[in-house]
């Protein structure tokens, strides 16, 4: 059997096999990672930086400006 | 005492933030970096013996680990994500350094652990058992390399090395990768690891002191509390080693996180090593963030001893620290403000130089001349009072001393457990299995005091002597930083509790071949 045709196989029965509580720890996981990156990411922590400033030197003038104006 | 820790500016919200998500993240880290060691070597066992004891131990504890490492798989997403939201401006300063060694993790350590943590739990009779004991031990690889690159990362913040400056981008740029590699980083790294390799002992010493007072599976039980013992011993006595070169680095490059952990205000030669004391407000210290030591129990001149291998040693208090000082090995310190004029000096040379590069070169050449010539303070310029330079004294003293005083519990849990074990007479004293099963979550907080002591213990630094966390964070309004901090903790709380479930169901089942 072709090498990828063996890891691809690796990775099906893994999961078709997998007992009931290795499939809720998957649903944990994909709950958790859809909550964090389609929640958090695009809605509430978004890069501010790169939200605010389409330029690299536009970047770079806003934190230079931080660094010398705050007390 | 503890008022002072209350959050209500937007700085103090992003910290709690920040802390719950480390504390939640490391959670789970240490156990991933231990267990998969003690996997690996359970599996080895097996494999040059044959002894299908050994194989059960090795899918139990494997299993654990797979609970333990699916919860805590991507949790340290969100500390990235609040770089970039909470921190921006802190992000944007130490990007550069930042870049390589994370990208270095993401991609090697990530894929190495993805592929072989698949060969790891689907891996058995599909694969050669010599196949599937590499991938255990790559698994292990993958993880402590990851940890050694966010180490790296963190090192630098504690002690900003090999880089350089530049005015036009206002970011740190790497100039040598090996100084990034520091001591401090590499103190951290081996600190670090060993107490995650202490934690996961106690972790299976404790799982097994629970089947003994339930009296099952007791054999099994014992082989794993015989392995756990003698890997926690050598885990602890690498531990102490480690935090004892760590502090040696700290006592030279953090001098006032380590007069916080001693509540030291004013040094001096042959200073003592303070077992235990009580710290309190005392209106003769020249500031409020001072605090005296009272009931104190003191080692004569064993702190100069650890520091410098000299009881006679000159270590920096506070005041010694504020007044300016020649530290052991000749250096000499300025007082804090003349460095924070420094400071000022070189952000008005960055200011000068920022207004001048496109229109007068010999003026711009001037200020690049100032700023480099005061980088080394430039942090201290945003400081308004010289005083901000001590960090929350309590919780760091508390902490340390938590942390150091539970090692030694763990010591004596160790060596209770491999003797007990050892003469098939673990549960003869109920109390083993029961101080077994709570050096658990002892474990877990000793750990956290580590972080505390470490983090906490560096304020007002985010970046050592060059950025403060009050000029790191990002100027968002912090009523959002409340919802994002309360949105985490209902999230964190619901995924804890579904983890500890799976756990203790995974537990309860016990061993299966």
């Amino acid at each position: 059997m072709p090498v990828f045709t063996r890891i691809w196989k690796l990775y099906y029965d893994g999961f078709r096999n997998m007992p009931a509580w290795g499939r809720r720890l998957w649903l944990i996981v994909i709950i958790k990672l859809g909550v964090m990156f389609l929640l958090f990411r695009l809605f509430l922590m978004p890069n501010y930086l790169n939200s605010r400033y389409g330029t690299f030197q536009e970047k770079s003038d806003h934190v230079i400006e931080q660094l010398i104006s705050k007390p | 005492m503890l008022y002072d820790l209350s959050a209500t500016t937007l700085v103090e919200w992003s910290r709690w933030q920040f802390a719950m998500t480390a504390i939640y993240h490391y959670m789970f880290v240490p156990l991933t970096l231990g267990l998969s060691l003690l996997v690996a070597v359970m599996e080895t066992t097996w494999y040059k013996t044959g002894n299908d004891d050994w194989l059960k131990a090795t899918k139990f504890w494997m299993k654990l680990f797979g609970v333990n490492f699916a919860i805590g798989v991507a949790t340290g997403l969100i500390l990235e994500f609040q770089f970039g939201t909470n921190w921006s401006n802190y992000s944007w300063f130490v990007g550069d350094i930042f870049g390589a060694p994370l990208a270095i993790e993401g991609i090697v350590a990530f894929f190495m652990e993805a592929t072989f943590v698949a060969v790891m739990f689907f891996g058995w009779r599909r694969v050669s058992k010599r196949f599937h004991l590499v991938s255990t031990w790559l698994v292990y690889v993958g993880t402590n390399i990851s940890a050694l690159w966010i180490l790296v990362a963190n090192g630098w913040m504690q002690d900003p090395v090999g880089m350089t400056f530049d005015p036009d981008t206002a970011r740190n740029v790497m100039t040598s990768f090996t100084d990034v590699l520091s001591a401090t980083a590499f103190n951290k790294f081996f600190h670090t690891v060993t107490s995650a390799y202490t934690l996961s002992a106690c972790f299976v010493v404790g799982v097994c002191g629970w089947f003994f007072l339930k009296r099952r599976d007791t054999e099994f039980a014992r082989k794993s509390i015989l392995l756990g013992s003698v890997f926690g011993l050598i885990s602890i006595a690498l531990t102490i080693f480690t935090g004892d070169t760590t502090s040696q680095n700290i006592a030279r490059t953090q001098p006032a996180k380590f007069a916080a952990m001693e509540g030291l205000n004013r040094g001096g030669n042959g200073v003592g090593l303070t077992v235990f004391g009580i710290l309190a407000d005392d209106p003769a210290l020249p500031s409020k963030r001072l605090k005296s030591t009272t009931a104190a129990i003191t080692l004569p001149g064993l702190l100069s001893w650890m520091s410098y291998r000299d009881c006679h040693a000159f270590i920096p208090g506070f005041q010694d620290i504020l007044e300016g000082y020649t530290s052991h090995e000749g250096k000499t310190y300025a007082p804090v403000q003349q460095r924070i004029e420094n400071g000022q000096r070189a952000m008005d040379a960055l200011r000068s130089y920022k207004q001048a590069k496109k229109t007068n070169a010999a003026a711009a050449d001037s200020a690049l001349a100032v700023l480099r010539a005061n980088y080394a303070d430039f942090g201290y310029g945003s400081l308004s009072s010289p005083e901000e330079i001590i960090p929350h004294v309590p919780l760091v003293f508390y902490s340390f001393r938590i942390m150091v005083g539970l090692g030694f519990l763990f010591i004596v849990l160790f060596i209770l457990s491999w003797w007990y074990a050892k003469k098939r007479q673990f549960n003869r004293f109920k109390f083993i299995p029961y101080l077994a099963l709570a050096c658990v979550p002892l474990a877990y907080i000793a750990s956290q005091c580590g972080w505390i002591v470490a983090e906490v213990g560096r304020q007002p630094w985010v970046v050592q002597d060059l950025m403060t966390t009050h000029v790191a964070v990002t100027d968002i309004t912090s009523t959002w930083v409340q919802v994002t901090f309360w949105l985490f903790a209902l999230l964190f709380t619901v995924m804890l509790v579904a983890e500890l479930k799976i756990l203790c169901s995974q537990i309860k089942k016990g061993p299966e071949v």
